[in-house]
């Protein structure tokens, strides 16, 4: 009889739904179907029964080609290519649970790794905007109960977060907001109209590589002060109009995305909009969240913060402290300046998202990948170790894109004799202290 | 196990009166025991001083705030991380340590035993992570209850029992030790960029004051016999002319008598008293008030205050009362991190430094030590840094310097840049007291174990009580005169016993021990109304499923549970 | 003032960490003991001797020790770093945080440096005869106090993020910059000889910055409020005074809103 596990956590993006219903075959192997999932969520869930999936451990060979090799024989090469290289980076972690990602740290400050997380080609801007002038927010429940102006500014959930929208951002009625999306303002501001822009009120067209002017401006039209004709193409009198009809809501919230992140300027973007949400709040209520996308990337932040002190790129390569420095702790700093001695990847696909002579730089280097499946990474790694889908096949922690955890849970068995991450990193670890013991590789 | 016998040290118990005389303390199976075999391992304390291992009443050591406050801060660990040789980790912050230097740190300081004050319940699972995480001391959470939409709707109507169904509910989801109060209503009114800055503010929308939200809360508590008592941070933190709001709330536990079977005698914990009794009616008129708190404090049996020491350091402020740390930012400029917290809380984060040649700081730092200096029972007073809020934990052994010499702290309140205003201000040039080695066990041993339930375990080296015994370099009849001789005495102690492995020796970590997650699982009359209510409020308006909020097993590997059985109250 | 010349002999293969490379750590040592002073490359720890021939002995004190550096030095971090007095000159380019923290002396690099330097510097005097990196005289991260007292001096272009939080001191640059001059800046002045790209001032509490080429967008923050003749830093001209950032927060000095100005020559 198939069954039904409730109160999924769909393991794709910073929205960490948990509402999702999966429907699992008799013997607890397959997935049959999942509900409430959006398309994408689904998707992943889809991957845990692809055919072609690879089982066990495989091996590059003088020839190009790759070799099965058991978990022992890829966890012996992993230790040694950790111990012998000088400066490693420790890249991923997205989608892993917490709990391996404090094994991992273990490893890192052993062996001299640097860890970085997906942060580091996504919202690394914004935690620097947020190191350098705070951030006011909310949880996700906060804005389905009470908030009345809602403005998403370089970011479309219509797409990156299919059911942001649904669930807390427009639609949902909640405590103080009985008549949901018809209480609620909505403001998209973007370079171009997106799909968000069509469920909104009001759409502002920014000029491409202007919104920190734009933000500025904002924040100069709630003083009252003059402003020139238009910013970054946004007429005056649209600003001021904007400005009165934020100050005159009970809660606002800015939700953002990679058209702040990613645009000239990156952090000082944030930064700015940060300093916006907090001016409005001498007139409102007002609060701002990062559009995280990566599943677990917010809670590599959070375990890399109670551990070292920073959110991502920390650099434990003296073995003596903890250091990190945007633009130099950075993986991709770390590649393109040929700054590191060997790769090591987990629960990530830098390969996809990397610039390609950050990649180019990697390629060069010893490299052992961690995924539960193949991907770009994994065709230049010199060890790909497969691992059960975390979320999936094994439970462990994540954290939501407002920073809240939610453990996950294990719907199906992985396949048999599949490690999870916890395992091969203990495993790896163990490794590194016998190598260590005996003087290093 | 193994057995240890500490011979000749200078015992400082309150438990049982022993004021430095010598005795020998025998330790078996990670408890005190009247005597040992022959094998037992000697520890030779000749000279030294020898306490239970101390309790910390309140600071936020783990948990979202804490964090967010940890890696929005780069700049605090700049040059402030490193690895000590041996079997620690990397450590590093100045104001908030990392969990790995915050067990270090405290183990090194002779601690035992950690109250986490602020634990917003959807965060649970994240405190609990930062706790499993933290080294060698025992931890406990307070989940935060002031501004909880369920508690104030059933108070609204003086529903008690909902009221404390509800709050064994949550403690059970939470893995929580008590009931916590912050800002009551202030932070609910937070949410719509409001406060309560009296007690008889009415909170928006929920029509009920903070001043009945503690009243309830205060039954609540005693109905349901928890170990611990209401454990409140009042309204109008941090402002000139509070101590009147202060006096006001801490007479809303006039008649209220405590029930339980902990031995516990209060039934309001008043948190960081420092911040609440302040004169004056602005920055510059701003006097202490110190002597009006405490007068009331010392004639009112059933209440316990901790002080909230100013340490005269950078600092990161961090509290439940969201609406003091937006103005906190109004005042500083320094970077402002705030959370608002669905049905719950909120929180807020804000750099802060206690600058000694500004005069309100010093006034701060004053205040903070007249009211330990002020307090005629010790077992009632308790000496706190509300860390990170008025400095770090670490700065504990500069906080005993100051107040167990005259001396030491003359020499710091003269020099202040603006010395004359700041004692004119004050009462502390005319206090002469020197807390006692004894009074000190009292105020950080014997007192909290006791405040906090744990008075059959923790606080003193009776046999039966724990194992968990700090022994400092001091010898009484010498005590040092200088601050920093107390200060490196206090900061590294000789040995840290805890549950009878000695976790530290001569200031070094030398064992991780095996540190217990406390939490506390108040049994009530099944309660079909609350039940549904929950269900309720997750369908509606909680973004978690009611099934994803309790904090699993796992989180908290060697847990420690306390039944209290409210069934037949 | 004795003087130590370091010559480098092997170019370090990842990057080595200098930290130990300014008068401070010197004082007071022989060349034999300064060869035997600790570097790191990653985990690898190795000597100054493996990498640099050093001659000469160090002075008693930091303020009575020159150092002169040869050589291929632009894979090396933190020269300079944290010196209080004394001197050092870098006859190539560097690395990273050279300079940083810097409280006093007289550091000289001819050649260029890469990012993060002079950051947070305090005091002394700082000449970089070729072009900067990113973050020059900027805060660490996350830190509200950059660049805070000295003369920091480059002859040729700097990055983008150039003296943000700065607190005080002066900063020349005779070449251009590009985006994010003097963000969040409180104090201190910026005087830029060259053009800016974009975002001068930026979210500016307090302070001057003068430019004396152009500024590709002015942000929308910026009024003029008149003109003013003015010597800058030996150039006389007429200036347009611009009061800014409007949109950030000003303090009050007797009653009065006191505002920052950004001078445009004319
Ligand atoms: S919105 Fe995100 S978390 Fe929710 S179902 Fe879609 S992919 Fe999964
Ligand atoms: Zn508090
Ligand atoms: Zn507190």
């Amino acid at each position: 009889m198939p069954k039904d596990v409730t109160d999924v956590i769909c393991p794709f993006c910073g929205t960490l739904c948990d509402d999702v219903v999966v429907t699992v075959s008799d013997d607890n192997k397959t997935i049959l179907s999942v509900k409430n999932a959006c398309a994408i969520g689904a998707e992943k869930f889809n991957h845990q029964r692809l055919p072609g999936r690879v089982k066990r451990p495989r091996m590059r060979q003088p020839d190009g080609t790759y070799k099965e090799v058991s978990y022992d024989e890829a966890i012996d090469w992993t230790a040694k290519m950790l111990v012998k290289s000088r400066k490693t980076l420790m890249y991923g972690w997205a989608s892993t649970s917490c709990q391996a990602m404090s094994i991992g740290h273990e490893i890192a400050e052993k062996v001299g790794g640097i860890v970085d997380n997906c942060a580091t080609v996504c919202h690394g801007s914004s935690l620097i905007a947020i190191e350098d002038v705070g951030v006011p927010s909310c949880t996700l429940g906060e804005v389905k109960n009470r908030a009345d102006r809602v403005i998403f500014w370089g970011c479309n959930p219509a797409h990156a977060h299919p059911r942001h929208m649904s669930r807390y951002s427009i639609f949902p009625r909640g405590f103080f907001t009985v008549k949901g999306h018809k209480g609620r303002k909505i403001y998209c501001v973007d370079c171009r109209y997106t799909d968000t822009a069509k469920c909104a009120d009001t759409f502002i067209q920014v000029q491409q590589g202007f919104d920190y002017e734009l933000l500025d401006a904002f924040r100069t039209a709630a003083r009252g002060e003059a402003l020139p004709d238009t910013v970054g193409g946004v007429p005056k009198e649209k600003i001021y109009e904007v400005v009165e009809e934020l100050k005159g809501g009970r809660f606002g919230i800015i939700f953002f995305g990679m058209g702040l992140t990613h645009t000239m300027g990156r952090n000082h973007n944030i930064d700015e909009a940060i300093c916006l949400t907090r001016d409005m709040n001498d007139f409102t209520k007002f609060v701002i969240m990062a559009m995280r996308g990566h599943w677990n990337v917010t809670g590599s932040g959070q375990v890399l913060g109670w551990q070292y002190g920073f959110p991502y790129a920390v650099d434990l390569s003296r073995r003596d402290q903890a250091r990190h420095q945007t633009g130099e702790t950075t993986s991709v700093d770390l590649l393109n300046r040929n700054e590191v001695e060997a790769c090591f990847y987990i629960a990530t696909d830098p390969g996809a998202h990397f610039p390609i002579n950050a990649m180019i730089s990697s390629s060069k280097k010893p490299t052992v990948t961690i995924d539960p499946h193949i991907n770009c990474t994994t065709e230049i790694s010199d060890v790909h170790i497969p691992v059960a889908m975390v979320g999936v096949e094994v439970g462990g922690c994540a954290y939501r894109m407002d920073n809240v955890p939610i453990e996950t849970r294990k719907v199906v068995e992985p396949p048999e004799g599949m490690l999870t991450d916890e395992e091969v990193l203990t495993k790896i670890n163990n490794r590194v202290d016998e190598l260590l013991a005996k003087g290093g590789a | 196990m193994s057995e240890y016998i500490i011979k000749n040290g200078h015992v400082f118990d309150p438990v049982q009166g022993i004021k430095g005389d010598k005795k020998d303390i025998a330790v078996k199976d990670g408890k005190i025991v009247e005597k040992v075999s022959s094998s037992a391992k000697v520890i030779d304390a000749k000279d030294k001083t020898v306490m239970a291992g101390a309790l910390e009443v309140h600071a936020h050591v783990a948990g979202p705030k804490v964090n967010a406050g940890r890696w929005y801060r780069p700049e605090d660990k700049h040059f402030d991380s490193h690895k000590k040789p041996g079997i620690t980790r990397i450590e590093g912050g100045k104001s908030i340590p990392t969990v790995f230097k915050t067990g270090y740190e405290y183990a090194r300081m002779g601690f035992t035993f950690a109250m986490e004050a602020a634990m917003p319940p959807l965060y649970a699972r994240h405190v609990h992570e930062e706790i499993h995480d933290t080294p060698i001391i025992d931890e406990a959470a307070l989940p935060v209850l002031g501004n909880n939409w369920f508690i104030m709707e059933y108070l609204k109507n003086n529903e008690v029992e909902n009221t404390a169904a509800y709050i064994s509910w949550l403690m059970r989801q939470t893995k929580g030790y008590g009931v916590k109060v912050v800002n009551p209503g202030g932070t609910e009114a937070w949410a719509w960029g409001l406060n309560c800055l009296t007690i008889h503010d009415p909170v928006p929308y929920f029509d009920i004051t903070p001043a009945e939200i503690m009243t309830g809360l205060m039954t609540a508590n005693e109905y349901l016999g928890l170990p611990h008592s209401m454990h409140v941070h009042q309204n109008d933190l941090g402002n000139p002319g509070n101590y009147k709001t202060t006096i006001e709330t801490l007479q809303l536990a006039e008649g209220v008598k405590p029930k339980n079977t902990f031995g516990r005698e209060q039934v309001m914990h008043s948190t960081h008293l420092q911040f609440h009794s302040y004169k004056g009616t602005n920055w510059g008129d701003f006097e202490s008030a110190a002597k009006e708190v405490m007068d009331y404090v010392n004639k009112q049996k059933n209440i316990t205050i901790d002080t909230g020491n100013v340490t005269l350091d950078e600092t990161t402020t961090m509290t439940a009362d969201g609406p003091f740390e937006h103005h906190l930012h109004g005042l500083n400029h320094l970077k402002w991190f705030n959370v608002d917290v669905e049905l719950e809380t909120a929180a807020g984060v804000v750099p802060y430094i206690y600058d000694p040649n500004i005069s309100v700081c010093a006034k701060q730092w004053c205040i903070g030590l007249e009211i330990a200096l002020m307090a005629k029972d010790p077992m009632r007073c308790f000496i706190t840094t509300d860390h990170p809020n008025a400095g770090p934990f670490t700065r504990y052994p500069r906080v005993y310097s100051w107040l167990m010499s005259k001396k030491v702290r003359d020499e710091r309140l003269n020099t202040f840049k603006n010395a004359d205003k700041v004692i004119g201000a004050t009462y502390l040039a005319n206090i002469d007291r020197e807390i006692t080695l004894y009074e000190l066990a009292q105020m950080t041993r014997a007192g909290p174990a006791k405040c906090l339930g744990l008075m059959k375990d923790y606080g003193g080296l009776k046999a039966g009580m724990n194992a968990d015994i700090a022994i400092y370099d001091i010898n009484p009849d010498k005590f040092p005169s200088d601050g920093p001789a107390i200060e490196k005495a206090f900061g590294n102690a000789a040995y840290l016993f805890k549950d009878g492995r000695i976790c530290v020796e001569g200031g070094k970590v030398v064992d991780m021990g095996q540190k217990k997650t406390f939490w506390v699982d108040a049994k009530v009359p099944e309660n079909k109304q609350v039940m549904h209510d929950v269900r309720e409020k997750f369908l509606r308006y909680y973004s978690v499923n009611e099934n994803n909020y309790p904090v699993p097993e796992s989180y908290a590997p060697h847990q420690h549970i306390i039944t209290v059985d409210a069934t037949k109250a | 003032m004795e003087t130590v010349t370091l010559t480098v002999k092997q170019v370090p293969d990842l990057y080595l960490e200098c930290e130990n490379v300014n008068p401070d750590a010197f004082a007071g040592k022989t060349a034999e003991q300064i060869a035997k002073m600790g570097a790191y490359q990653g985990k690898e720890i190795s000597t100054l001797g493996e990498f640099f021939t050093i001659a000469g002995n160090a002075g008693a004190t930091a303020a009575d020790t020159k150092i002169v550096i040869n050589g291929d030095c632009t894979k090396m971090k933190y020269i300079g770093a944290k010196m209080t007095a004394g001197e050092v000159v870098v006859n190539s380019a560097c690395d990273m945080y050279t300079g940083s923290w810097m409280k006093g002396g007289k550091l000289t690099v001819n050649g260029d440096v890469h990012s993060f330097c002079a950051l947070a510097m305090a005091g002394g005097e700082f000449t970089i005869n070729g072009n900067a990196g990113n973050y020059l005289g900027a805060a660490y991260r996350g830190d509200w106090r950059g660049m805070s007292g000295g003369v920091l001096r480059v002859k040729g272009n700097a990055g983008s993020d150039v003296a943000s939080f700065m607190t005080g001191g002066t900063m020349i640059i005779d070449g251009d910059v590009d985006i994010h001059l003097g963000t969040h800046m409180e104090g201190g002045k910026i005087i830029l000889k060259g053009n800016a790209n974009r975002r001068v001032g930026g979210q500016l509490v307090k302070g001057e910055i003068y430019v004396f080429g152009k500024i590709n967008v002015m942000m929308p923050g910026y009024k003029p409020s008149g003109e003013v003749d003015l010597e800058v830093d030996g150039t006389k001209a007429t200036f347009i005074d611009y009061t800014g950032d409007l949109g950030e927060r000003h303090p009050k000095r007797k009653g009065a809103t006191v505002y920052g100005h950004l001078f445009m020559k004319k």
